[in-house]
């Protein structure tokens, strides 16, 4: 039971996943693929992660997957928040259709 | 030996017994003499404040805050799917200014972790000093700082600052 359980969180990670991957390619600037990237690509991978300890059970891989989702929900966001930074700090537009820009504001 | 040494210490053995599942001596011992190295030479730096890990209150808020956040981020990722897949691809995207009352170092790691896994919003940088977050919002409901901290930081604020401050 608990394995077609498993399988199950597996397939919705893999969507998510792919989800993730086509915001990549359809949003038009760095900030907005960020957000589709970070977001979709953190909790699929982590459901794919919990679905392996599903099947796997209190082994030796089922506990290594349960270690790498606690390191991947700590690390991803920061990643996306020192890309993001940086992107800004180094001169890149927001989109044309941006509603506002705050932090431009307050740079100059 | 000083308290942020020793929960240092067993952080780092629990992680350690984590990644050579299923114990057996061996790697019990040297298990041991890394984490207590490990300990010995970074133990003051990494916990400031050690006595905030006596308050139990503190383990249940997080306990009641981690299905918050994991909805939070089920629905953060139905929206992007949404965004993605629609034809006319729904964007209002942009970058507003919210104003944080939290101030120390580890409840604004947790904020701004949980303000980008949740819908639409992703941290960008932060003001230490003046307390502020710049967030950039895929869907901007209101460029003004008083109404974007309410719909962004709120829901998150009240518990992390039972947690960690």
């Amino acid at each position: 039971m608990s394995e077609l359980i498993g399988y199950i969180f597996i397939v919705i990670g893999l969507s998510f996943d792919f989800f993730g991957c086509l915001g990549l390619v359809r949003f038009p600037d760095v900030y907005n693929r960020l957000q589709a990237s970070t977001k979709s690509v953190t909790l699929g991978t982590c459901s794919i992660l919990f679905g392996l300890f599903l099947i796997k059970g209190m082994s030796a891989p089922g506990i290594k997957a349960i270690l790498c989702i606690i390191f991947i929900i700590l690390t991803s966001p920061v990643s996306a928040h020192a890309l993001a930074r940086g992107a800004h700090k180094s001169g890149v537009r927001l989109w044309d259709k941006s509603i506002c820009d705050r932090y431009e504001e307050e740079k100059r | 030996m000083s308290k942020s040494r020793i929960i240092l210490f067993i952080l780092g053995l629990l992680i350690w017994l984590g990644l050579s599942w299923p114990v057996n001596p061996q790697h019990l011992i040297v298990g041991v003499l890394v984490a207590g190295f490990v300990a010995l030479l970074t133990g003051d730096m990494f916990i400031k404040r050690p006595y905030l890990f006596k308050h139990a209150s503190r383990y249940l808020w997080f306990l009641y805050y981690l299905p918050i956040f994991i909805w939070e981020c089920i629905k953060a990722n139905i929206d992007v799917a949404y965004r993605v897949i629609h034809p006319n691809r729904p964007l209002n995207p942009g970058i507003v200014k919210v104003k944080t009352s939290l101030k120390s170092d580890t409840a604004l790691t947790f904020l701004a972790n949980s303000i980008t896994l949740t819908p639409g919003t992703l941290s960008v940088d932060i003001d230490q000093e003046g307390g502020f977050l710049y967030i950039h919002w895929i869907d901007v409901k209101s460029s003004d700082v008083e109404e974007a901290s309410k719909l962004i930081v709120e829901r998150f604020e009240r518990i992390l600052r039972r947690i960690f401050e």
